[in-house]
């Protein structure tokens, strides 16, 4: 039995040591910024920093757990954008906001997004490695574009819907329009804070540790790692990627409400919503290990920092960064590195649990 | 258990065929064997044995005939459902779930038993940590029938080859077959693994109350454990009996070693 209690030492110690690192990671920063410390630029950077990892976490399940390559994972956090801010701006209107609206908020973006996460993944999820690939990162444009295009108001009557203008909507007196098109939703109520993204990001953790160390997770990586043999044994794969999806999909929508709240007007760019966002995502997904979620958070965090530490190179930021990325990947991942960082591990556990589990 | 249910046939295959192309892969292959049986199905390379297999567990449709599996029809279902009414399988080149460690891959085998709602896994209810519980219990137990126990921390895919295709066999137990189907479990084993292996497939047939069927190349392991055989050449079968009749039949002899 000794060997269970090894299993679940590790496990637990992982979970543990995910979620001590995001609330040391905001304690340290939060009292930075309280004795007057940080730059204005680093202020604005912490709810984002919240974003990204909850991005990168949520884009890990899909794609290190579950295995499938999506591309489309910016398009689940417009819907979850738009779908809470729809409604935290309706309450404004009427003349309502509070810390529960934004609450209520999160879950409709989670609900919305993971929705529509579910909806889309029975299609897509028939189709294996690239064809997964290329038609998620399709829904992801298409979720953004019909967004654009979108014209919604209310009035004392109700809602009203258009695809045209925002005159076509034929709002009576006091109305608001809440979604203008390319313009998006203007005057947003600003709800986010770096407290909330971080209390959020420590709920997404303690979840999805729980539920890759579970009855579930396990199932789920059984089909990544062999898809006929788990078919064999009784497991039904689609249903079980559609659970990981949805999941993924749903947290995305959170960390869309987050950014929705972040700032005065949403609208659903290509810089924000569009694929170079899933791209963005999915490198620190990649960086940061696949299915390893405290590694999403850590390359999340020095991937979104870097590039504002850069700005003094302006106009040579972007190439330093790739080079950077470049020299960080295979730091990473190139073998006499990993070998060098197990050994050096297992040296200071004093050989104890020398390659008890190793990767690969 | 009476005398009656251990002369029931578990298995009853009748005419199945199924072509790839224009190849007759397999055809008009019938089957029965008994509640408890060892049963072999041996034949030279390309025979058609592996398509058996695969057509026993849903992987292949036949393109005719019948597969009954202590009498309900198994033709048309998918491979989960198939095994969740008693067919569990091993595989000829291996196939684990190699990111995961040796005792979770027992445990993926108790999906359809040991469950909790998706509300305890994320929560970390104590529901959840029952059946955990019960299920590391479980596994270690199916694991010390094949001695692995000290092997449960490991990831599958860093045991030996002998070791893997043992743990294939557990996480086939694991879901409570009713008809166990070993492809080659003795391939790239030494003589004294094959041993053991013959020990623990007879013990595995006792204590877990299965019936087995394996295809094998392995005539020593054959002729040691196999009550009875079919032989199968070119996608039919040449000779089916018990295991001695059949192995020193001349037909038998000549398809293996040729005029």
């Amino acid at each position: 039995m000794e060997q269970i209690r090894n299993i679940k030492n590790k496990q637990f110690i992982y979970s543990l040591s995910t979620a001590l690192m995001v609330i040391v990671g905001y304690a340290i920063m939060q009292s930075v910024i309280n004795a007057n410390l940080a730059s204005p630029l680093i202020k604005g950077l912490m709810v984002p920093l919240c974003i990204y990892s909850i991005l990168a976490i949520s884009l890990n399940l899909v794609v290190g757990i579950s295995g499938e390559l999506s591309l489309g994972h910016a398009g689940f956090m417009c819907i979850g954008a738009f779908a809470s801010c729809i409604f935290t701006r309706y309450m404004k209107w009427l003349g309502n906001e509070s810390l529960l609206i934004f609450i209520i908020a999160i879950l409709i973006g989670a609900v919305a997004a993971g929705l529509a996460g579910f909806l889309i993944g029975i299609p897509v999820l028939r189709l294996r490695g690239d064809y997964l690939a290329i038609v998620t990162l399709a829904f992801g444009e298409i979720i953004k574009n019909v967004i654009n295009a979108i014209y919604l108001g209310v009035d004392s009557t109700g809602f009203k819907f258009s695809m045209k203008d925002s005159l076509d909507l034929n709002l009576g007196e006091g109305g608001i329009v809440i979604i203008k098109g390319a313009q998006g939703i203007t005057n947003a109520p600003r709800y986010s804070t770096f407290l909330i993204g971080a209390i959020i990001l420590l709920i997404c953790v303690v979840i999805l540790n729980n539920f890759i160390n579970s009855y579930y997770g396990r199932n789920i990586m059984a089909i990544r790692d062999n898809r006929i043999a788990a078919e064999s044994i009784g497991l039904n794969a689609s249903r079980y990627k559609l659970l990981a999806f949805t999941i993924g999909s749903a947290m995305a929508g959170v960390a869309g409400v987050l950014y929705a709240h972040n700032l005065n007007t949403l609208a659903a760019l290509p810089k924000n919503f569009g694929y170079n966002m899933s791209i963005t995502i999915l490198v620190f997904v990649v960086l940061g290990g696949m299915g390893n979620i405290r590694g999403s958070i850590i390359s999340a965090v020095i991937l979104t920092v870097l590039p504002e530490f850069l700005r003094e190179f302006s106009n040579y930021r972007m190439l330093v960064y790739s080079i950077l990325l470049v020299t960080l990947m295979i730091f990473s991942n190139a073998p006499a590195l990993k070998d060098f960082r197990e050994n050096l591990l297992s040296k200071i556990n004093f050989g104890k649990n020398k390659k008890l589990i190793n990767k690969e | 258990m009476s005398n009656i249910e251990q002369n029931k046939n578990i298995l009853e295959v009748t005419s199945l065929a199924i072509s790839f192309g224009g190849l007759n892969a397999v055809d008009n292959f019938s089957l029965s064997i008994k509640n408890k049986e060892l049963y072999g199905l041996i034949g030279p390379n390309g025979a058609g044995k592996t398509t058996v297999f695969n057509l026993l567990t849903g992987v292949y449709r036949p393109d005719q005939g019948e597969i009954l599996l202590d009498g309900e029809n198994l033709v048309g279902k998918s491979v989960e459902e198939i095994n969740k009414t008693g067919i569990a399988r091993t595989f000829q080149n291996i196939r684990l779930f190699n990111r995961l460690t040796v005792l979770e891959n027992v445990k993926v085998g108790f999906n359809a038993f040991n469950k909790y709602n998706l509300l305890d896994a994320v929560l970390a209810l104590p529901n959840k940590k029952k059946v955990e519980e019960e299920s590391n219990g479980e596994a270690m137990e199916l694991l010390k029938v094949f001695n692995l126990q000290d092997e449960a921390h490991l990831l599958a895919g860093n045991l030996s080859y002998g070791e893997q295709r043992k743990l294939e066999i557990a996480r086939a137990l694991a879901t409570k077959p009713k008809l166990l189907l070993l492809d080659e479990p003795a391939a790239g084993m030494n003589s004294n693994e094959t041993m053991d292996l013959m020990n623990t497939i007879r013990f595995v047939r006792d204590k877990f109350n299965v019936t087995i069927l394996l295809i094998e190349h392995d005539m020593k392991l054959v002729s040691g454990i196999c009550e009875r055989l079919t032989v199968l050449n070119f996608g039919r079968v040449l000779k089916q009996g018990i295991t001695n009749d059949v192995l020193n039949d001349p037909e038998v002899i000549k398809a293996y070693l040729g005029d």
